[in-house]
């Protein structure tokens, strides 16, 4: 089985953007002042690619992609 | 391959690389500016800024590669990578080289930005704003067709494209939706601290 990635945002660095959300909508929705919040639990296989997209453009590099925690 | 067509290809591709370079000057502006509406979502801004600079480098390695190789100019490979250093137009070709070697380096530290940090990356994503001028410099100082119609009104319009977005820019408010805030909060902190 492959490995498991969750989506991670610095709250530090995150200014408000939306790129992520514009880019995933399916896991990431925008508060009213703008910030991402996170549908839980690990990415979707189909998902991936997306997912590495938004992180890949976030303006201020504020989200990553972590290794999930497995549950057993 | 003819001389004359690669002597006509470096001019065609100097003048592609002028229009591409201020599309990619003006969409990184709009990106800074969260310029956005229902038919033009932030990461297109982003994502055509990206891949239209990549884009220009291609067209502006064509532009040098064709120059350099073009018998008739025998300029040489140093006149295109060291500046100053072309015994042809010396100061001319020499902001060319300035500019690309500051877009190079532009392009190079973008595509490591993960590894650079976004501070590092910024600040010389900066340099955009003296590699555009030169470039445009350059183009303008010693173009072959700088001075016909169609180029001037391509030079013209590049340059009132990125004039208007850098007053745009200028002028605009923070994009930031808490930025007042964020000033708020950092007013508190200080007077806590001064106290």
């Amino acid at each position: 089985m492959s490995t498991e990635l969750k989506l991670v945002v610095d709250r530090i660095k995150c200014d408000g953007r939306g790129l992520c959300a514009e880019l995933l909508p399916e896991l990431i929705r925008l508060d009213d002042w703008g910030y991402p919040i996170l549908a839980p639990g690990p990415i979707p296989e189909h998902l991936r690619a997306l997912a590495q997209r938004a992180v890949e453009d976030c303006p201020v590099l504020a989200i990553a992609l972590r290794r999930a925690e497995r549950k057993q | 391959m003819s001389d004359s067509l690669l002597w006509y290809t470096t001019r065609g591709a100097g003048a592609v690389t002028l229009i591409l370079l201020s599309c990619v000057v003006v969409l990184g502006i709009l990106s800074a500016l969260r310029v956005r509406s229902a038919n033009w979502p932030r990461f297109l801004s982003t994502g055509l800024h990206r891949n239209l600079a990549l884009m220009t480098l291609v067209f502006l390695s064509l532009h040098i590669v064709t120059a350099v190789v073009d018998p008739f100019t025998h300029l040489g490979w140093a006149a295109a990578l060291i500046p100053f250093s072309s015994y042809y137009r010396t100061l001319w070709l020499g902001l060319g080289v300035i500019s690309f070697e500051l877009l190079l380096a532009i392009v190079i530290t973008s595509l490591v930005r993960g590894f650079l940090g976004h501070r590092a990356w910024r600040a010389i994503h900066w340099l955009t704003y003296a590699a555009w001028p030169v470039g445009a410099l350059h183009g303008l100082g010693t173009g072959t067709d700088s001075w016909s119609a169609w180029m001037l009104a391509i030079t013209g319009a590049c340059i009132a494209g990125v004039a208007v977005a850098a007053v745009m820019r200028l002028t605009a408010d923070s994009a930031d939706q808490l930025a007042s805030e964020r000033a708020t909060f950092r007013a508190a902190v200080d007077r806590r601290e001064v106290r």
